[in-house]
């Protein structure tokens, strides 16, 4: 009957709750580093709008889209995985960890775009505060991947049920934290001026 | 006690109390010497008197992490010491070559330590904190290879923990770390540079995970709490320790001549760095009170949860007050620092180090569980006297230092540097009183450990 009553009401929040306190901090570290940005900005608007045009938008969209479809694979795994169905959410582990790669691999092809210009943190203001958070942001991406792999990992042993999946939830609520924090950087450093 | 080979932990201990003791005398002279400046001269001059008070201070705090490590590790991987031959002989060699160093310090003209060390071979002396002669640091190194040596192949053979693994992570840590006390550019800017790599990364980042798994060693005894949730809660804490520490090395780099980025990158990332201190406060909270037993040890329960709060209150907040560039801009090397480094270092490494000697030393002393009533009775006495003078010492500094920039470094008519200090004497007075203080505290501490030896063990009330 206990368990019944779990599944009626699943536990809130979802996931471990060390996570959010977790998910709370970096949120935090990310919090300071935007209002910096947005501080710094408001000084230097016409620098901030110049440098901005410089950026490839389009790579950053396919980045924006790809990051959002693998939150959507993420949310899939955890119902398949509330259902038992351990390959099922397997593979939808794997399709996400598949959308981090292409991130990964969009983001550094306009590292070295900007790297090859000669553009560094001390370039301007702008830049530097560009490259700072969207590097911060990219170990974010790795972090999330390490973590999705140990849960694919796990899944694939079987270690998961429809009783016991915190581990899938934990995991994914670190990776859609890192689907939040895009889509703030996105707009707010690719678009906005 | 559960493992025979424990007991080397004693006499590491022991040597940490005795290193501290002269810690404090000499903290004693040079806050004399603050307002009596030829106090002691020329035996002890001011530079000397805070070699030897900064160096034993790191000296004894090195001293206690060993003898916690050989505490804790045995217990923790359920098995025997690796060596406790080695680890005896560690301890001697430890302590020989820091009472010779000392000596060196008292006895001889600093530059004629340098040449009869050999110094120009490989020049390492000189520095901040890293006064040591070069074979000094050698033998550290020696040293350090043998313990992380002892410990790692013990818990190699042992059960693997959380609190170990952390502990593993934090010890090796300070070891490579120190390797960089040997690089020394003549740059200038680099030698800065990497200097903070020791002194930054070891109080910030390594000594971080070793205060974590002690402390959470310490809890999994006092409260019973289970295992599974204090080893989240460490893991959370140092993630969050070295987020925000490793980066947070650029709150040292605003001045020195490094890109400016590093003002960004220091004032927010060193921003966060009280974060991991606060969680440890309502870590060490929680699980007190969600203890599954009272231990009759209450000294011990006492110190670690002193030890959270003062940490959070000496290394966070008091470190957050001028961690931001532009704030730093004019309290950089203040009388503000020195309140932060006091408390920091006290609450953070200090006590950490009193509350697993505070735990262990009963057992290692063949006592069941705790110390008697008496003894215990002493030891929170200690506890409050020297916790509380030193946020007295704090205080008096932070309103010197605040003193001190407002006239030294901002108004249209700053004052020089020695006009300012006099301005200055009354605090640096009471300071040396709440110093004195802090001693009383310390021989009470001391003599904790002699009293009460003949009662029967403290028991839990009913």
């Amino acid at each position: 009957m206990a368990t019944l009553a779990q599944q009626d009401h699943p536990k809130y929040p979802p996931g471990d709750l060390a996570i959010w306190i977790f998910i709370l901090a970096e949120l935090a570290v990310f919090a300071i580093f935007f209002a910096s940005y947005a501080f710094t900005r408001m000084n230097h608007v016409e620098l901030f709008n110049q440098f901005q045009q410089q950026l490839d938008r389009d790579a950053a969209l396919i980045n924006t889209l790809a990051l959002i479809t693998g939150s959507y694979f993420v949310v899939r795994a955890v119902a398949a995985i509330r259902e038992g169905a351990s390959q099922i959410c397997l593979r939808w582990l794997l399709a996400a960890l598949g959308m981090g790669c292409l991130f990964l691999v969009v983001k550094s092809a306009e590292y070295s775009h900007h790297f090859s210009a000669g553009i560094n943190l001390s370039t301007n203001s702008f830049y530097m505060f560009y490259l700072s958070l969207t590097f911060f942001h990219f170990m974010h991406v790795i972090m999330g991947m390490v973590i999705l792999a140990a849960v694919a990992l796990k899944a694939r042993r079987g270690g998961y049920s429809i009783e016991d999946h915190t581990g899938v939830e934990t995991g994914a609520a670190y990776w859609h934290m890192v689907d939040l924090v895009w889509l703030i950087l996105f707009p707010l450093v690719y678009v906005m001026h | 006690m559960q493992y025979q080979s424990q007991m080397v932990a004693k006499p590491y201990f022991i040597a940490a109390i005795g290193l501290f003791i002269l810690q404090i005398l000499f903290g004693l002279i040079m806050g004399l010497q603050y307002v009596m400046g030829d106090f002691l001269f020329p035996e002890i001059p001011f530079n000397v008197a805070r070699m030897v008070h900064t160096n034993a201070l790191i000296i004894w705090l090195l001293m206690g992490f060993m003898g916690a490590a050989y505490y804790l590790v045995p217990e923790e991987s359920e098995t025997e010491l690796f060596s406790p031959r080695l680890a005896l002989i560690t301890f001697w060699v430890f302590l020989g070559a820091a009472g010779l160093t000392v000596l060196g310090y008292l006895l001889v003209p600093y530059s004629t330590l340098a040449e009869i060390t050999g110094n120009s071979i490989l020049p390492t002396m000189g520095r901040e904190f890293l006064e040591q002669p070069t074979i000094t640091k050698i033998g550290i190194v020696i040293v350090a290879l043998a313990f992380l040596f002892n410990i790692g192949m013990t818990v190699l053979k042992g059960r693997k923990t959380a609190i170990t693994l952390v502990l593993l992570i934090g010890l090796l840590g300070l070891a490579v770390l120190f390797l960089f006390s040997f690089y020394n550019p003549d740059n200038l800017v680099l030698d800065k540079y990497f200097w903070w790599w020791v002194v930054h990364l070891w109080v910030e980042g390594g000594w971080e995970l070793i205060l974590g798994s002690i402390l959470a060693f310490v809890l999994i005894k006092v409260t019973g709490v289970d295992r599974e949730v204090i080893e989240k809660w460490l893991y959370i804490i140092i993630a969050m320790a070295l987020i925000s520490g490793i980066i947070g090395t650029g709150h040292h780099y605003f001045w020195i001549g490094v890109p400016e980025y590093w003002q960004w990158w220091g004032s927010i990332f060193s921003a966060l760095e009280p974060l991991p201190f606060l969680m440890m406060t309502l870590f060490a909270f929680n699980m007190v009170k969600n203890r599954r037993r009272n231990h009759p040890n209450k000294a011990a329960v006492m110190w670690a949860l002193g030890t959270t709060v003062l940490a959070f209150f000496g290394a966070g907040v008091w470190g957050f007050m001028h961690t931001l560039a532009p704030v730093n801009y004019y309290t950089h090397g203040s009388q503000l620092t020195a309140a932060h480094g006091h408390l920091a270092f006290f609450g953070a490494y200090a006590m950490i180090v009193l509350t697993i000697i505070s735990y262990a030393m009963p057992l290692l002393r063949g006592r069941k569980a705790a110390n008697s009533a008496l003894s215990q009775k002493l030891e929170i006495w200690s506890f409050l006297l020297m916790s509380s003078s030193m946020v007295l010492i704090t205080l008096l500094l932070t309103t010197a230092g605040v003193k001190q920039i407002m006239l030294q470094r901002m108004g249209e008519h700053p004052l020089p540097f020695m006009q300012v200090q006099e301005q200055l004497a009354i605090y640096f007075w009471l300071r040396e009183g709440s110093g004195m203080l802090f001693l009383i505290g310390l021989i009470i501490y001391v003599a904790s450990f002699f009293v009460g030896n003949s009662e029967p063990e403290a028991e839990v009330a009913a």
